[in-house]
Order: structure tokens, then C-alpha cells, then sequence
């Protein structure tokens, strides 16, 4: 535990001390803003009253890039500048060295859409009499448990690659595969199409948490995504001691 | 400390370490010889619990290091070869950072003696990014000597440092050899002969000979070898030589003089003086000479045949020469 904490607070101090994690956060942010300001503008001339849904559906997007940004780095540096040598011959076990890579990458994104929370605030003064508060809160409960999620896979596909663009590529690649895995079960049905509809990382969101509806299995299913993954990321870290 | 057993390692087909056996003591420091290539670093590696051994079993501290890597990893000091460091981060804030992974209760004071002991004190705030290859060098000895190991593992740690870091460092690991186990590999033949108490020289994968410096020095210096150098023109010197009884393998040099060997226990110096001025040369000089190390080692490293050029690439032996040239220039600028 307490190494794990050791790596985290590095961890964290680097993406404060890094021109590029700000520069993620700032595009998310900023990307944000804009489709937040062109979604008002919309409901403002469309003449409806807009919920927090016109801040989470762009920011849940924008999310999966940013993630993918904010974590290629994690393990992937350590393995082209050979520190990875290091963390392996301290006495620190493979899976404390990912949990701590991930509660790095998952606090700094905590951060940012702590920062978004400005969005609900600034949108509940301009509506009359202020925004549906239970989509708010499930809505973003939903963001951090996916951040957990995403980051999770991130850092775990980190640890495949020295190269961070490659590792980016990679981790978008599966971001999007589990976005979309489950569209051919809505046409299809069937066991196997229930399944890949289980597998599905949006379903899990849109279909409930996004709506104010809290649902045990989508809360199990973001939390052992994220365990699983970094399962897997310490499997590659210790197979790496292999090759 | 160091016990190993027939370590085997293999990168997918190359084998790069095979059947090595060797052990170390306490208060010993044991110097790992060999050229680019050997194994050194591989072994190293195994003996930190970085990678395991495709066979055969290490115990470092009488730990395991497969089955108990971490109780090895905590007693064991390392410096990687790359001198691996977090360039983003202030000195004094990685060795911070090394002291709390390993849990040392009074880390900051610990990163502060090692500073003192590396001479860095005075860089503690400054960026890693900043420091030159020599400084870095002496941050990641700093890293390996923060928990005061009982195993220290120096991979070629005086490579990149200027002559008067390079004498401090071996001052520094003799110092800590007096009571830890020392374990530095190292190509510069000389810096093996000062600072280790036995040395394992290294090829592909085996080890071609384990000794004290002095004993390896004394096993191939039984034949008496001897240069011997005339003034005016040396034309005729080498058969003059090789014609006086007891005179082996006469050699003539690139600067004119000659080089013999003698057998051993036959003392022909006085014959040759004879024969030489005799001949009418003036004799300048006729010196005994040690075989060093370096000839030890290029010795024992060498395969048959003595270079192999093959379709016009030459190569490892020539390798091996190249470096121990670049090491006798280094040793000169050292000295």
C-alpha cells in the first residue's frame, strides 16, 4: 500500500510538472466549453430547456481521447528510458508498481472533471428553475467510474509498448472497439449478442447512469473493468521480466 | 552473500549466459571481465531479480532470487549499466523517491549523506535533465548505496567519468568493499587489477578463468618475456637474437626493437647483452616485462583461429582489440 501511494504521489507531481498533461487538460477542457457553449445555443434557439446531458454526452467523448493521452505515457516512458530497470529491482511488487501508474493517471483525471463540475453550475443558474440534480449526480458518477475504467486499460496497454504514440494509438483502438461492440446486438439479439452487449462500455452508461438510474451491474461492471485491466497490466509487466 | 549455481539464460535462441557457476563473500569485491557481448550484464541483472534464469539457481544475502525476489531486491544496491534516472525530476527528489520506495525511515537524511558521499551535495536541487553523464553516473551509484546494501551490483560504473571521478569512484568502492559484497563489471582491464580481490574474466557465456589479479598474472607469466632495444639501425637484431641458445618466439617491434621469451627459470640476459654488442649495436636497453592483464585477457578470450575473417568481416577479436585500445588510451589520460 504504501508504495503503491510512493508511485501515485510522483505520479501525480510529474503530471503537474509536465507542459504536455496540462496541454491534455486544457484541450479537454477547452473542447468542452465550445460544445457546451454550442449546446446552449442550440436549446436557445431549438426553445427547450437543456439538462446536464448536453455537458456529458460531448464530455464522455472527449474523454476517451483524453485518456488515452494522459496515460500512454505511464509505463511506456519508463520502458524507452530503461527506468523500468529500477522499478523492477526496487522492492516494490509489479502489481503495486500499475495500481500506482493507474491511481496516478485516475487522480490527475479526477482532477480535470472535477474542474468540468463549473459546466452543471454555470447551466443551473442560466435554466429556469435550475437542471434535473439526479441525472447530475449519477451522470458523473458514471464519469469517474469510467475514468477509473478507461485509465485502468490505458496504463495496462501502456506496458505493452516503449512507444507512447504507438501506446495512444492502442488504447484509443480498444477504447473504441468497447464503445462500439455492442451496436450489432441491438439489430441482431441472441446469447452471444447479449453478451457482446454486456461487454459494451456506452451501453452500461447511456442506457442508465446517464438517465438517473442507478444500476448495481453497471457500478460492478466499470469496477471489474478496471480490476481486470490491471490484472492484465501487471501480467505484462511480469512477463516482461520473461522476454 | 553471492552464490550461483549453473545459471543458464537465453534470449529466445541466443544463449547468452550458459552454465555459469561462481560465488562471492563477504567484504569481497569481485570484478566481472569480459568483452561486449559476454554475459556480464545479463547475469547481473539475474543476480537483482530484474529477470529470471532459464535454469539453474542464484541466492544472493542466502535469498532466492526467483522465489524470494523481493528480500533480494531489498538488500541488493544496483546500478543499471544506462544509469536509468527520471529526468524530470529534481536530485534530491528522486533519491527521495528510491528512499521511500524502499522505506527508509530517515529518508531525507539518507539522500543527504549519499550526496555527501558522491560529492553532489551542492546539486540537490537541480534538475537531473541538467546534470552531465558523469554527475548522473554518480546520482545512480548514490540511488544503489541509499539503503546501505549488503550486495552492491555496479554495472560498469566508472564509464562516462572524468580521471579524478573515476579515481574517487574506485577509492569510494574500495571503501565499501572493506565490509559489503562488491560485485562491478567492468571492460577496462586496469580498473579490475586496482580494485578487485578476484576477478571472473568472461566469454560468451562462460567464464574462462576466476583468480585473484595477481595469481592470473602469475599463471601465464611463467615464460619470462623481455624487450630489447638497440640504437642505429636494427636490421639483422631479430636473428641475432633468435640465434642465441635459450631465446623463444623472438619478435620484432614496430619501433625496432625486439621482444623475446625466455624459458622459464633460464636467465639469457647476460648471452644476449653479449651477443647484441658483440654484434657492434649499442645496446639501449633490455627490460623484463609483465604480461598485464590486457594480454591475459585478450589471451584467454581469444578463439582459434586467432582472427577470423570471414567473407572480409572481421570480428569479436578485432572488437576486443578496438576496445582495449580506447581502454589503454583512457588509462593514459587517467594516469
Amino acid at each position: 500500500m504504501r508504495n503503491i501511494w510512493t508511485i501515485t504521489r510522483r505520479e501525480l507531481s510529474l503530471y503537474f510538472n509536465t507542459p504536455a498533461a496540462y496541454l491534455v487538460a486544457f484541450m479537454i477542457l477547452l473542447i468542452l466549453g465550445i460544445l457546451f457553449y454550442a449546446n446552449l445555443m442550440a436549446a436557445f434557439v431549438r426553445q427547450f430547456a437543456p439538462g446536464v446531458e448536453v455537458i456529458l454526452s460531448p464530455f464522455i467523448m472527449i474523454l476517451l481521447f483524453g485518456t488515452a493521452a494522459i496515460t500512454m505515457r505511464t509505463i511506456a516512458e519508463e520502458q524507452k528510458s530503461g527506468t523500468i530497470e529500477l522499478m523492477l529491482t526496487a522492492p516494490v511488487r509489479d502489481s503495486e508498481f500499475v495500481i500506482g501508474k493507474w491511481l496516478g493517471a485516475f487522480l490527475f483525471m479526477l482532477i480535470i472533471v472535477a474542474i468540468t463540475w463549473i459546466y452543471p453550475l454555470v447551466l443551473n443558474a442560466l435554466v429556469d428553475p435550475g437542471i434535473d440534480q439526479g441525472p447530475l449526480l449519477t451522470g458523473y458518477l458514471g464519469v469517474v467510474l469510467i475514468c477509473a475504467a478507461l485509465t485502468a486499460i490505458g496504463v495496462s496497454i501502456s506496458a505493452l509498448f516503449s512507444n507512447q504514440i504507438a501506446a495512444f494509438f492502442a488504447t484509443l483502438g480498444v477504447y473504441l472497439l468497447l464503445w462500439v461492440i455492442g451496436v450489432p446486438s441491438q439489430i441482431q439479439g441472441g446469447t452471444g449478442d447479449s453478451l457482446l452487449a454486456y461487454i459494451d462500455f456506452s451501453d452500461h452508461f447511456y442506457n442508465t447512469l446517464f438517465r438517473g438510474v442507478i444500476g448495481a451491474t453497471d457500478i460492478v461492471y466499470y469496477l471489474s473493468v478496471t480490476a481486470l485491466a490491471l490484472l492484465i497490466g501487471t501480467l505484462i509487466v511480469e512477463t516482461r521480466r520473461w522476454r | 552473500m553471492i552464490q550461483v549455481e549453473a545459471l543458464t539464460k537465453d534470449y529466445g535462441k541466443r544463449r547468452a549466459v550458459e552454465n555459469l557457476s561462481f560465488h562471492a563473500e563477504k567484504g569481497e569485491i569481485l570484478g566481472f571481465l569480459g568483452p561486449n557481448g559476454a554475459g556480464k550484464t545479463t547475469v547481473m541483472r539475474i543476480l537483482c531479480g530484474f529477470m529470471p534464469p532459464t535454469s539453474g539457481s542464484a541466492q544472493v544475502a542466502s535469498y532466492d532470487v526467483v522465489d524470494q525476489s523481493l528480500e533480494v531486491r531489498k538488500r541488493v544496491g544496483y546500478l543499471p549499466e544506462t544509469v536509468p534516472l527520471y529526468p524530470d525530476m529534481t536530485v534530491f527528489n528522486y533519491l527521495k523517491y528510491m528512499a521511500d520506495l524502499r522505506h527508509l525511515a530517515d529518508a531525507e537524511e539518507r539522500v543527504d549523506d549519499v550526496l555527501e558521499i558522491v560529492h553532489m551535495e551542492d546539486r540537490a536541487e537541480g534538475y537531473i535533465s541538467n546534470l552531465s553523464k558523469g554527475m548522473r553516473q554518480r546520482i545512480g551509484i548514490a540511488q544503489a548505496l541509499l539503503h546501505e546494501p549488503e550486495v552492491l551490483i555496479l554495472d560498469e560504473p566508472t564509464i562516462g567519468l572524468d580521471p579524478a571521478q573515476i579515481r574517487d569512484v574506485r577509492d569510494m568502492i574500495r571503501e565499501i568493499g572493506k565490509e559489503r559484497t562488491v560485485m562491478l563489471s567492468t571492460h577496462i582491464l586496469s580498473e579490475a587489477q586496482q580494485i578487485c580481490d578476484r576477478v571472473l574474466i568472461i566469454n560468451k557465456g562462460h567464464i574462462v578463468a576466476e583468480d585473484s589479479p595477481e595469481m592470473l598474472q602469475g599463471r601465464l607469466t611463467g615464460a619470462r618475456r623481455i624487450s630489447l632495444f638497440v640504437g642505429g639501425d636494427p636490421e639483422g637484431l631479430l636473428n641475432l637474437v633468435a640465434d642465441v641458445p635459450g631465446v623463444e618466439q623472438a619478435v620484432s617491434q614496430e619501433n625496432g626493437g625486439v621482444e623475446f621469451e625466455t624459458s622459464p627459470g633460464e636467465d639469457v640476459r647476460a648471452e644476449v647483452a653479449r651477443a647484441v654488442v658483440g654484434a657492434g649495436y649499442d645496446l639501449l636497453e633490455l627490460r623484463p616485462l609483465d604480461l598485464s592483464l590486457e594480454q591475459i585477457f585478450l589471451e584467454l578470450t581469444r578463439d582459434e583461429p586467432a582472427i577470423p575473417v570471414v567473407d572480409g568481416h572481421i570480428d569479436e577479436i578485432e572488437d576486443i582489440d578496438q576496445n582495449d585500445d580506447e581502454d589503454k588510451d583512457f588509462q593514459e589520460e587517467v594516469e
